[in-house]
């Protein structure tokens, strides 16, 4: 049966325009639909099958030994278990790092004259024009042998080259995505009503009381977003210890890419990888459950 | 005599260039209910908020019961405000936005829920104890507001523009209610309002701001009555200003000629501006029920307005034209446009402003 568009209308008919509309948003999607697929839940369902497989003499996964091996490697292996527990400790420590040197910058960005705010939000965002990879080289330059950080450590007596060690990968890590931290809070803290610190001073409050009561709760979701933000890719962050870091301070990125790469125990990286995606997902679910509605 | 509630000596506040407040003079005194009204950008706001502590005064002296505030932050006055916004706290329930400031003082938990449980009883929100905020009307924010800031017994309650944002029934319904607390908590009230009926009804006191400065400081009666400027008549309530010379102390001269007797306070031959309310003009269509001693002009009505309680008219007397009200009463005669009256009003209705 088919229908006009000018004839009465009843709830049958409505239905299925209603449902035409449906279809139309569909069929503007179906694109995005089949890049995520191909690209994304394809690729995770083979690795997540391949934490289940056994290792070849060749180093391939092979499908038809199914077994838990890599699974409990992951709870038994010590080395695994350090490397994990490092990648931890310094995700969260740069989190923590970035959290601190931020909200203050983003404050004070939020806090200045509207023409201010731009040139200093464009400020942050410069060093995105420049290749990650570029960047980190230019950390190598500096925080080696005769590089500027390195001699002004040796005037001042206090540091000598960091390069190759923990300090230079929380340099890198922290350099690399104090933004991230920065543009959510700035977003945050913009937002804020003003009138509510001016209340909360009014009602006898000092000015670091109306901080911890009224502007840190309600700057609480660019808290949670910038630091899912830094936490996430500090977790799996590769190329920055790779760099910076050295042979004592491998990451868990450095080690799944071993697995793959080096090693040739794809099984193994497979169920690392997993693992540190259960983790994120952990974090991410907390930061849902924390009430924010957006990423 | 004892200090005032709050004294302002000598108070300017300047924003770079711009002049916000311009040297004012002002004491407010202790349980006054006191209202700084002006048209927006006036300062009355800016007023309240030096009071507060939320703005310095670039120069001068601003006391509350004698004790100089100077650049005390605004935690350390014995003051609070009811913003305009309201700014409530988001994030906190109703109890927990009007405990905040009992909290920020250390009262003791005991004492702070006791009081809380008074406040919200004072402002008619029981039950509404565990909302938050964003499910309240309108009407119930501003409750909590003034809850939150009485419940810390301020020595003067500072209120900006608290009404503004509710619609007409709800506002003059809480002007009531806000006028009643006062009266039961007994607090100095600061109350700023650029609507010149609430500052009518509700205030002991008036003081009429513009640019800056203070234009009048009286009552109600006698700001309405008694204007002392042409900016104080006008922005209070509707008015005629009629201009002409004053040509003995009591007459003044209009344009066309015709002598009218008034209110006069400067000397004869200055220019003066009559200020004439519509409701004191009464229409006639015939001389002889005038009483002798008022003043009495011929006009024609040029237009003529229907709104209910009053009937408006338009009367054309050639060289200017008056805004008349009459009362929609029996007994009073109705006049249609373009029928020849005479206008007639006591000569103490009419005031000559020189300003």
């Amino acid at each position: 049966m088919t229908f006009t568009a000018e004839e009465p209308v009843t709830a049958e008919l409505e239905a299925r325009a209603e449902k035409a509309e449906s279809r139309r948003g569909l069929f503007l999607a179906l694109p995005s639909y089949i890049y995520l697929l191909l690209l994304f839940a394809l690729p995770l369902v083979i690795i997540g099958m391949y934490s289940f497989a056994s290792r070849s003499r060749t180093g391939m996964p092979k499908l038809e030994a199914w077994n838990l091996d890599s699974i409990t490697k992951l709870f038994t292996d010590d080395l695994i278990r350090s490397i994990f527990a490092r990648s931890l400790i310094v995700a969260v420590l740069t989190t923590t790092f970035c959290l601190l040197a931020g909200y203050p910058f983003a404050y004070y960005i939020a806090t200045r004259s509207e023409k201010a705010r731009n040139l200093l939000l464009v400020f942050v965002m410069i060093p995105f024009w420049t290749n990650f990879l570029v960047r980190t080289y230019a950390w190598r330059v500096l925080l080696g042998e005769d590089g500027l950080i390195t001699e002004l450590g040796r005037f001042l007596k206090l540091w000598d080259s960091m390069l190759f060690t923990l300090p230079a990968v929380y340099i890198g890590l922290i350099y690399g995505f104090l933004p991230f931290m920065v543009l959510p809070l700035y977003a945050a803290i913009e937002r804020l009503d003003w009138s509510l610190i001016e209340a909360a001073r009014d009602l006898y409050a000092s000015g670091w009381e109306a901080f911890r009561k009224v502007t840190l709760p309600l700057t609480k979701q660019g808290i949670i977003a910038g630091s899912i933000l830094v936490f996430i890719p500090s977790l799996g962050a590769y190329v920055t210890p790779d760099i910076l870091g050295g042979a004592k301070t491998t990451l868990i990125g450095n080690y799944v890419v071993n697995q793959f790469l080096t090693a040739r125990n794809w099984p193994l990286g497979s169920s690392v990888s997993m693992a540190i995606m259960v983790v994120m997902l952990i974090a991410t679910i907390w930061y849902f459950r924390s009430g924010a509605k957006t990423l | 005599m004892a200090a005032p509630a709050v004294g302002i000596r000598e108070v300017t506040k300047r924003f770079g260039d711009v002049v916000a407040v311009d040297n004012i003079d002002l004491d407010i005194a202790d349980g006054e209910f006191f209202s700084l009204l002006g048209p927006s950008g006036c300062g009355k706001t800016t007023t309240l908020r030096m009071i507060a502590g939320l703005e310095y005064p670039t120069e001068g002296s601003i006391t509350i019961h004698g004790e100089e505030m100077g650049l005390r932050p605004p935690n350390k006055r014995p003051v609070n405000t009811v913003f305009q916004s309201y700014a409530l706290f988001p994030h906190m329930t109703v109890a927990g936005n009007i405990a905040f400031g009992l909290q920020m003082q250390k009262v003791p938990e005991e004492e702070t829920s006791r009081r809380v449980g008074e406040a919200i009883d004072l402002v008619r929100l029981s039950g509404m104890e565990n909302r938050r905020p964003g499910m309240l009307s309108g009407g119930q924010q501003q409750r909590v507001a003034l809850a939150r800031a009485l419940v810390n017994r301020p020595e003067v309650l500072l209120l900006d523009e608290p009404l503004g944002a509710l619609d007409l029934k709800l506002r003059q319904a809480m002007q009531l209610e806000l006028k009643e607390i006062q009266r039961e908590v007994g607090i100095t009230f600061v109350y700023v309002t650029h609507d010149q009926e609430e500052a009518l009804t509700m205030s002991d006191r008036i003081a009429v701001m513009n640019e800056g400065q203070l234009l009048q400081v009286a009552t109600s009666e006698e700001i309405y009555e008694r204007p002392n400027t042409r900016f104080v008549a006008e922005f209070i309530g509707e008015t005629n200003l009629i201009t002409g010379t004053v040509s003995e102390p009591g007459v003044v001269k209009l344009a066309d000629g015709s002598l009218v007797r008034a209110r006069t306070h400067s000397v004869a031959g200055s220019t003066v501006t009559l200020n004439l309310r519509p409701e004191k003009i009464d229409l006639h269509d015939a001389e002889e029920k005038i009483p002798e001693h008022f003043n009495k002009l011929s006009g024609t009505i040029s237009r003529r307005l229907y709104f209910g309680d009053s009937l408006f008219y338009e009367v054309d007397f050639g060289h200017t034209v008056v805004d008349a009200r009459e009362e929609n009463r029996p007994g009073r005669p109705r006049f249609e446009e373009g029928a020849p009256i005479i206008a007639a009003f006591h000569p103490d209705a009419a005031e000559a402003l020189t300003e």
